[in-house]
């Protein structure tokens, strides 16, 4: 198990759980970032700047130390980029 | 009359969805609750008339953020016959989440299933009539942007409010989210299909480049600087053509119908004072709404929330984010625009943050009086030297004051930003969108602006006997009063009394100094460089740079902060700031025998 901000780049992986509280869990889940959702890190700037997370059809930015509180498990299904 | 709210999340096109409903009469209003305005407009729904309020875009109705409070508020304080609730047809694996917690308010509402047209070409396949049947209520395929779909949204409107009772949200805490998305997953399952494997879209084409590790940031301010450079290569002709016919309508209209007929005051209180007080500020209007014609295709191309990906690096430190970069960089431009356009950061502290920052931005206005003192004082060789040093003190009192003031005004909301993807507004939507933030600057702002222009003018010319601006006028005399604070900055008495006219706008300054000097435009750079050596010059335009921008600013940060207390200190400071900048130059500059 990994935290998201430890995820490669491209690397499809399961949401397991969210450390979140409150305005910012809930805005993770708004967003499609809950349990059991497959995700994947798109791009992330440089100097310790935001991630580009894609989940489903929806693509958004989050930063460094609020990704460390969303834990997620690769999946070893390389060929594949959506979720389900 | 019967109310509809608009209800949605970020990015689902609801302010477009608005503007079809209600054609381009939309108000801002106070509303019992809540301390934000909202736009709403009176439409007719087949005979029926309505107001239809815009609520903000919210990701759910918990209220964690200021926005989610709102409209929660909102909806606890005012009864509403029916919400449409609009939502982005290819994020319906998450959006529909929006309608659950409404079914479990209890609250009629119909679904608009926006953006229809992009969820087709991205294959993705929407069973309507079985969305209507799972959620017991009408549901809607349109496209606000293009017009499918509208009409119909329209009929059911007209059709649910024949139906509908005024209700109110009871202030109720929703049930666990858990329960809630398990429908959620169920509800999309059955009743969309797309494709299992997306294909590269443009949007992805285009951040490869756009969003590059290296490439990125020389792209983003390139295109700051196609926008800036398209702002005045049309702008600029625009301002000075209104200013030329204001000056006409002058000479040529109002004088020779006053003259004779009004004693010599009046005639000059109501030219000099308010007529050219008030063009000077409104001559600068053409430039303002380009400027919102640019925030807005930055903002609606979804390239803004690209820019916070890029400078968030740098800016989270700060206590901003990209978002405040762009803004203030639009500053540059005009500061009044820019500080409207803070209205997409949702949450308070920052807004109110960045708001802070912005005056500091050198905008057009002064630059021009820097254009005019740099090549009066110093050597053509040292003029463009001088003018960069005055850019670098912009970003650096700016940078400074978000630095001293992030703590206090703190950011409630996390930086989880949608990156949409890359869209062309259309034209109607930019042009309804600059021209209703103008009309809002105007209707808000004039009162302000004429109340200060009327001050300055009495300043400067009572009591009457004295020469105009003379040392002999209120303004002379604050002037000498004030000269224990002004003298330490190599700033002397005559200058100081321009810095008052600098307080209605910028561009007046040198237009001051021409009547306090009693020289031409042409003479006036001659004297200047015989009055002022280059460390004065330096450091009353470092003055000029900091202190409050123009008194279209000051209203706006009222109009959009609401608050006084904000507005006092985002003026004291900038003073405070100016009088320490110019003292520390001054003092060095002297101290090391310049």
């Amino acid at each position: 198990m990994l935290q998201l901000d430890e995820l490669p780049d491209g690397v499809p992986a399961r949401v397991v759980r969210l450390d979140a509280v409150d305005g910012l869990a809930a805005r993770m889940r708004a967003l499609g970032l809950r349990p059991g959702r497959e995700l994947a890190v798109v791009r992330r700037s440089r100097l310790g700047g935001p991630l580009q997370i894609r989940v489903g059809t929806t693509d958004f930015i989050i930063r460094p130390h609020d990704a460390r509180l969303v834990a997620v498990e690769p999946v070893d299904e390389p060929d594949r980029t959506g979720p389900r | 009359m019967r109310r509809v709210a608009l209800l949605g999340m970020p990015n689902t096109g609801k302010s477009t969805l608005f503007n079809r409903l209600t054609g381009a009469n939309a108000r801002v209003g106070n509303w019992p609750g809540i301390t934000v305005d909202l736009l709403s407009a009176r439409a007719l729904f087949s005979d029926q008339p309505a107001e239809v309020v815009d609520l903000p875009g919210t990701y759910n109705l918990h209220g964690f953020s200021d926005d989610e409070r709102v409209v929660r508020h909102f909806l606890e304080n005012n009864a509403v016959d029916l919400l449409v609730v609009v939502l982005n047809a290819t994020q319906l694996d998450r959006q529909l989440g929006l309608a659950l917690q409404l079914e479990a308010l209890d609250l009629p509402y119909l679904l608009v299933v926006n953006m229809h047209d992009e969820a087709r070409a991205r294959g993705i396949v929407i069973d309507a009539e079985r969305l209507e049947r799972s959620l017991g209520v009408p549901v809607v395929l349109a496209s606000a942007k293009f017009g499918p779909g509208m009409d119909e949204a329209r009929r059911l409107i007209a059709r649910e409010l024949r139906r509908s009772q005024p209700r109110r949200a009871a202030a109720a805490t929703l049930a666990q989210d858990d329960r809630l998305e398990s429908r959620l997953d169920e509800l999309f399952a059955q009743t969309v299909q797309r494709p299992v494997v997306l294909g590269e879209d443009p949007t992805s084409r285009l951040d490869r480049w756009l969003l590059h590790p290296w490439l990125g940031l020389p792209l983003f301010l390139a295109c700051m600087f196609v926008v800036f450079q398209l702002v005045y290569s049309l702008g600029t002709p625009l301002q000075d053509g209104l200013a030329w016919t204001l000056e006409q309508i002058r000479t040529a209209g109002i004088e020779p119908a006053l003259a004779g007929r009004l004693p010599e005051w009046l005639t000059s209180f109501l030219l000099d004072g308010v007529y050219n007080g008030v063009g000077t500020v409104f001559s600068f209007l053409p430039i303002i709404v380009l400027f919102f014609v640019g925030i807005g295709l930055v903002e609606n191309s979804g390239y803004l929330s690209r820019a916070a990906f890029l400078m968030d690096a740098f800016m989270g430190r700060l206590g901003l984010d990209g978002r405040s970069f762009v803004m203030q960089l639009m500053g540059f431009g005009c500061n009044v625009p820019a500080l409207m356009g803070t209205r997409v950061m949702r949450s308070r502290g920052l807004r109110l943050l960045t708001m802070l920052v912005i005056p500091f931005s050198l905008c057009s206005a002064r630059l021009q009086v820097f254009v005019f003192l740099t090549t009066a004082v110093f050597s053509p060789r040292w003029a463009p030297f001088v003018l960069f040093t005055l850019y670098l003190a912009s970003f650096a009192t700016a940078f400074l004051t978000a630095w001293l003031y992030r703590g206090r005004l703190r950011s409630d909301e996390p930086l989880l930003l949608e990156l949409p993807p890359y869209r062309l507004p259309t034209l109607t939507q930019v042009v309804q969108h600059a021209w209703g933030e103008v009309k809002h600057f105007v209707r808000s702002a004039s009162g302000f602006i004429v109340a200060g222009v009327v001050v300055v003018w009495l300043l400067t010319h009572l009591p009457a006997s004295a020469p105009v601006a003379g040392a002999e006028t209120l303004a002379g005399r604050l002037a000498a009063m004030l000269a224990p604070v002004f003298d330490p900055l190599g700033i002397d008495q005559l200058s100081s009394i321009t810095l008052l006219f600098g307080f209605v706008a910028k561009e007046v300054v040198i237009g001051a100094m021409a009547v306090i000097y009693g020289a031409g435009d042409s003479a006036l750079q001659g004297v200047l460089s015989s009055r002022m050596d280059p460390v004065q010059a330096y450091s009353f335009m470092l003055f000029v740079l900091i202190y409050t921008p123009c008194l279209s600013t000051v209203a706006v940060l009222k109009q959009e902060s609401k608050s006084w207390r904000f507005t006092a200190i985002a003026v004291l400071w900038p003073l405070v700031v100016a009088w320490l900048a110019s003292f520390a130059f001054y003092q060095t500059a002297r101290a090391l025998g310049l």
